[in-house]
Parts: structure tokens; sequence; C-alpha cells
């Protein structure tokens, strides 16, 4: 197959329109009279995290608190390795988007005071079943923006350092974008698929970060030698057994504690933050007293109804689950289970090691959302926060002088896509490598079977084992365009993973139970209290270490002291 | 059984592209008028398709290896303007139930 090349040049390019992204458009507009590109792999309808709905906005500042209260609450959970800057401007802005969310169309619970419902005092209650269409008509009203779906994004135009565009295929027709900007934003989410998931056969997809989110924007980052941070503190969610349906809506919502199988309430025993809930599960049942459950036994009938429809509206398998088995909460308890280890920045604090501005080490590449590293629980509402600021920068930034001369380049990349067409068969598929892949992440990297935990020399195994599977990626072989992506979706997770691994090496110690558990290291030390960052230079992964950075500071990048 | 998750009845689509279009995977296409999922083991079942179909040809069910009992589910939306969503489910016993969300009423949890 031959690619034809198209050219297109804009003023702000978004790569991905999720949450972030298409934000991020909407906000550019009201600030500036240029244009918007918006560059998403499937549809701004209905793409990404929002998809299905979500259930609530998990970060907000409830009455009576303050910002620093939610950076206060976010560095506990994290043990300390945050960045306060990131987290503070987050937090300053989680009020006014909610506000601004609810003008679009959103439905939040409102007391007869007219004030939001809170649960607990960081989450507001909602009917995120239509946020995302909400978002995606803002967009597409907007006369300054332009949207082109299913074209995926795989490789940023850099030169010395500074970001001029990226190159992109379409999903559907043999078309090679070349795309110019004055200037970008990543908001293609976190990374989904490295670890072999909690179904690995037929419902393989059936996990709780959207499959389709394959960390391109991180994997694009690192190729073209952005810093990155913190991948090792890998975020695994506790979900509700087989349907991995949230459970915040039921420990939260009606009080349910997690019990293990002899009914003893063991949360409290291994405290209450995000990783030590997970953890209390795997010590439950590594001990022989799981399975574990959320106890929901004895709520009312109501309550019931209630959740029944409350699941409809972000994970309606739930509530297949509950109407088909006859057994609804109030009558049987809600078993529940760790997922495979995700990099997920909205909710842990890995991704792109970003300026207070929110420029990532790239100039002109702005970050915002699961891409975006060193600010984790901001969520829906954090990540909208974060595309605000990114946008302010990125329109004070503009470079006005784009320049590209390197045509062979263009011409080495068509060259590159267009070899995987070749006739005949390949000894193996896009999707045996990839299940072999997640096999070696699993057994030797801490996934779901090493009940997370790995050692020095697992490690050194899986980081062998990847490197072979990047190596027989170069035989695959496609028919089309979306095989086309599905490889280099492959390609991507494999650059995660790698660098994934070098950060879990560096962490000689426990500071996250699950999250990054070293069986070398079982302790908590203070000589890292610090980022474990990384940098691809030269082919290889530079990884070093970076002073904790305070809120109230206003951090930029120097030039490179590797 | 053949284990599945979305299941589209040919005989009801009118071809449409509604579902095709918002699938957050790119996993549905039309040929022939008709609506076919290319690759069922990569749909992460967030019930967007079965939003959109008009006439119900979508239906949604739990993969054995999930331990599902062979419910079905569809959605329908009587108006298109309308913020009501009316959930179809069917048993396996011949019993069914209908369950109507409304996207302007907050989930209370
Ligand atoms: C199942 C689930 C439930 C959640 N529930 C809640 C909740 O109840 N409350 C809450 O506050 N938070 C919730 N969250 C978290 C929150 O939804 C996310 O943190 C937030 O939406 C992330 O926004 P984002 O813009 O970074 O990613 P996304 O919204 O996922 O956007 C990424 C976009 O990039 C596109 N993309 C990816 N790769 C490419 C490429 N190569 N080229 C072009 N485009 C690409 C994707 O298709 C997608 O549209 C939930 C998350 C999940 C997964
Ligand atoms: S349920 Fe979601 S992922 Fe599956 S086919 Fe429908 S739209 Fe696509
Ligand atoms: S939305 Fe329904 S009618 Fe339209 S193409 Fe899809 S299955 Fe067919």
């Amino acid at each position: 197959m031959k690619l034809d090349i198209k050219k297109i040049t804009t003023d702000f390019l978004v790569i991905g329109g999720g949450t972030a992204g298409c934000w991020a458009a909407i906000k550019f507009c009201e600030k500036s009279d240029k244009n918007v590109l918006i560059v998403e792999k499937a549809n701004i309808k209905r793409s990404g995290c929002l998809a299905a709905g979500v259930n609530a906005l998990n970060a907000y500042i409830g009455e009576g608190k303050t910002p620093q209260d939610y950076v206060d609450y976010a560095r506990r959970d994290a043990s300390g390795i945050v960045r306060g800057d990131l987290l503070l401007t987050m937090s300053e802005r989680l009020r006014k988007v909610t506000a601004e969310l609810e003008k679009l169309g959103l439905t939040i619970l409102k007391n007869e005071d007219g004030k939001y419902v809170e649960r607990g005092w960081r989450n507001v209650k909602i009917n995120g079943e239509n946020i995302k269409p909400l978002l995606a008509d803002a967009v597409n009203q907007n006369e300054q923006i332009t949207v082109l779906n299913r074209v995926n994004v795989f490789k940023y135009i850099v030169q010395d350092n500074r970001i001029i565009g990226a190159y992109g295929i379409s999903i559907e027709k043999p078309i090679l974008y070349l795309i110019f900007a004055k200037a970008v934003l990543i908001s293609t989410g976190g990374a989904a698929g490295l670890y072999k998931p909690n179904h690995a056969g037929f419902s393989r997809h059936k996990m709780w970060y959207p499959p389709f989110n394959t960390g391109a924007g991180l994997s694009m980052g690192i190729n073209a030698g952005a810093e990155m941070t913190t991948f090792e503190m890998r975020f695994i969610a506790l979900r509700c057994k087989d349907t991995i349906a949230p459970t915040g809506t039921l420990a939260q919502g009606v009080g349910a504690k997690q019990v293990n199988s002899l009914g003893e309430v063991y949360e409290d025993k291994y405290g209450l933050t995000t990783s030590e809930r997970v953890y209390g599960t795997v010590c439950e049942n590594v001990n022989k007293r799981g399975p574990c459950y959320l106890k929901t036994k004895g709520i009312s009938k109501q309550a019931d109804e209630d959740l029944i429809k409350a699941y409809l509206n972000m994970a309606p398998s739930q509530t297949l689950r509950w109407i088909e088995s006859k057994k609804p909460p109030s009558e049987e308890n809600v078993e529940i289970e760790g997922t495979e280890p995700y990099i997920v920045g909205g909710h842990t604090a890995s991704g792109y090691h970003v300026s207070t501005s929110r420029e990532t080490t790239i100039k002109g590449l702005f970050a915002a959302g699961d891409v975006a590293g060193g600010c984790p629980q901001k969520y829906v509402t954090g990540a909208l926060a974060e595309a605000e600021i990114a946008v302010e920068s990125a329109d004070k930034y503009m470079n006005e002088n784009i320049l590209f001369d390197d045509l062979g380049q263009v011409k080495k990349i068509k060259h590159e896509l267009e070899r995987f067409f070749i006739k005949g068969e390949s000894a193996f598929t896009t999707d045996d490598l990839e299940e072999h892949m997640q096999e070696i992440m699993d057994k030797y990297a801490g996934g779901i079977s090493a009940n997370y935990k790995y050692n020095q020399k697992s490690l050194e195994l899986a980081k062998k084992g990847i490197g072979e599977i990047k190596e027989k990626c170069k035989t695959l072989k496609v028919k089309n365009m979306q095989e086309l992506v599905y490889v280099l979706e492959l390609k991507e997770r494999l650059v995660i993973c790698d660098v994934l691994i070098s950060h879990l090496l560096a962490r000689k110690e426990t500071r996250w139970h699950c999250f990054a558990e070293h069986g070398d290291y079982p302790d908590k030390k203070d000589e890292y209290r610090c980022y474990i960052n990384s940098r691809l230079y030269g082919g290889k992964i530079k990884i070093f270490k970076r002073f904790l950075i305070e809120e109230g500071e206003v951090y930029e990048h120097h030039e490179y002291r590797n | 059984m053949n284990i599945m998750s979305i299941e589209i009845n040919r005989d009801m689509c009118i071809g449409c592209k509604k579902c095709a279009e918002v699938c957050p995977g790119s996993l549905i296409s039309i040929s022939a008028n008709k609506a076919k999922i290319k690759s069922v083991e990569r749909c992460w079942g967030c019930a967007s398709c079965l939003k959109e179909c008009p006439v119900c040809a979508i239906s949604f069910f739990l993969g054995e290896d999930m331990g599902g009992l062979g419910g079905k589910m569809s959605v329908y939306k009587p108006n298109k303007n309308d913020t009501a969503l009316h959930w179809f489910i069917s048993l396996p016993d011949k019993t069914s139930r209908k369950i109507i969300t409304d996207t302007k009423n907050a989930n209370k949890y």
C-alpha cells in the first residue's frame, strides 16, 4: 500500500480530543482568535475515559476547605512524592471549572439552598452519563475549532528541541498527515494494556482504563527526548470483580466497608490511602482470608434501585450483573479485586515532567490530563484545570516562524510505515506480541499474578524480554490502516514498558504498597524523598533524581544536567 | 456458546452509521448498509454504540468468562432531544425489566 501525504497547518494543535483536549480547545478560543485543530484517533463525541460516563467529580474543594487542604491530602496519599506547585495551581481552579461544567449542562446534585451536595469534601455528585457529548457539542459549535476524527497521531516533528507539529495516519484511508502548528498540547491520556489484565481471554478489553488509550503521548515524548517523571508510581484500581466497575459509589456513597471472607472489616488494618486499600485486599487474599467484598448486604431496597440506576450512568455491566444474577447489592456483598497496573497521571504522579506553566521539556509542547505527571488526584476537573493553565501558556508562546526543511525525514517515515504492508504472513501477529509483552510484565514487573511485587532480578528479566519483543515488531505485517495502528500502539506500549521498568529499578525502596512494591527493599527510605525522572538520550534511558518542588515555587526547565 | 459482549442484529439495523461514528475504539464498520463489529474481543463495553442506535439493534451482554448468565441489555431514546434513556434488560428465563434513567437526575451516591 502507498500512503498519500496530506499537509495541514494550524495555529494551536491539540493531540487527543478527550477531557483535557476538548476543554483546552474551548478555552483557547476564549483567549485568542487564532485557529485550533483537534486531532482525535476516535470521535470526540464518546472518546477516552468519559465514554461510558462518570459518577462523580472526584476533585473538588468543599465548603470550609481550601486548595491547600487538597494539596495536603494528595501529598499524604502519595507519601510525599508530588509537585506542590502543580497541585496548588490545579486545586485553585477546581471550583471554577465545576461551575463551568454545570453551565455547559452537566447535572450536579444540589440541596435546598442551591449548594452542591458533597460526597466527603472532595467530591460532588452528578449525572455524568452525557459529560463527553456535552464537551463535544461545545467544541463542534465553535467555528474557530476544526476536528479531525479517526486520525492517529504517532510522532512529533521537533527541531532543535522545539515542537513544530506532528505526524498522524488515518485509521480508515491510506493517508499520512503532516500537521504543522505554532504550539501543541498533548492530551492523549495515560496508558492501558501494558500488563496482563484481569480477564486475559476473550474479555481482555473489559478493563478499567480505556484500552484505546495506549500511551501514544507518553511514547512520542520519550522518543523525542522529553523528560518523564515518576513512572514507577503505577496506578492499580480497586474494582468490582469481573465487571471492573467502580467501587467509590459503594464505599463512599453507601458507606460500604471492605470485609474479608470471614466478614471482618480489614480496611483500617492496612491504612486508607489509595494504595493501602489495594494492598489490604491483596494481603487478605495472600493470607487465605479472601475473597474480599464491599459490605453492601442490608442496605435498603431504595438504595438498591438507586444504585442500579447510578451504575447505568457509568458502568452498565454492573447493573446487568445485579439484574441477571437476581442478587442486588442489598442481598449479596459485592466482591472486589485489584486491576492490572496502569500509567495514569490523573490518579498517580506519572507522566511528563512539566514546568509550573505545564510546558514539557520540549519547547512549545504543553501537557494536560492523564499524560502529565507530578499532579495526582486530578481526575476530570483537575484535567480541565490543567488544560486551562496549559492553554494560557500556549497562547503566550505561539512560535510564528515554523520552518520545516527535513523532507528526508518525511520520506523515511512514509517508507517505514509502508514496509509493514508487504505481502505474506509473519511468524506472529501483533496480538501475539501484545499478549507476550503483557505476560512478561505480569510475571516479572509486578502484575496481578505476582501480587504486584517485583525484585531486581525479575525486572532485569522483564527488561530483556521487552527488548526481544521490540525486535520482533520489525517483522510484523499488516493488511490495512487499522492493523497498522495496532502495530504502532504495540510499539508505544513497549517504549513505555521499557521506561517503566527503568523507573522501578531506580526506586530502591517501597514507598507505596502495590503501586511500587520492591521485594528486595520492602521499606521506605529517606534518600528517595525525591522524584525519579528519565530521559532518552543517545538511544539509552537515562535515570536521574530531582529535588521535590513545593507549592509557591514557580518551576521552569533549565538546560539538562544529566 | 459464542461469547460476545456486543451483538448487532442485522435484520433490525438500518445502516445509519451512528454506532460506527461514536465507538471510542473504531470497532464498528458498515458494509452493504449493515453494521458489523470488526473484532468483538476488542470491545471495551462502554455502551456508547447502544445509546446511539435509533432502532435498538445493538445489545450488550457479559462474556461467559466474566460470569455472564445470558442476560441482554439494550437502550432506547424515545425522543432525540429528550434527556431520558430507556434501558431494556431481557433474561434467559424470558423475564425482562425496563429501567428509565434521566441525565437531569443526579446520582444520589
Ligand atoms: C472508567 C473510568 C471512570 C472514571 N470515573 C471518574 C469519576 O467518576 N470522576 C472523576 O472525576 N474522574 C473519573 N475518572 C478519571 C477521569 O475520567 C480522567 O482522569 C480524565 O478524564 C482524563 O482526561 P484526559 O483528557 O487526560 O484523557 P481522555 O479523556 O481519555 O482523553 C484522551 C483522548 O486522546 C485520544 N487519543 C489517544 N491516543 C491518541 C492518538 N495517538 N492520536 C489521537 N488521539 C489519541 C483518545 O481517544 C481520547 O479521546 C475515571 C476514569 C476512568 C477510566
Ligand atoms: S460498547 Fe463501546 S467499545 Fe464496544 S463496540 Fe460499543 S462503542 Fe465500541
Ligand atoms: S446505529 Fe443501529 S441502525 Fe444505525 S448502523 Fe448502527 S446498528 Fe445499524
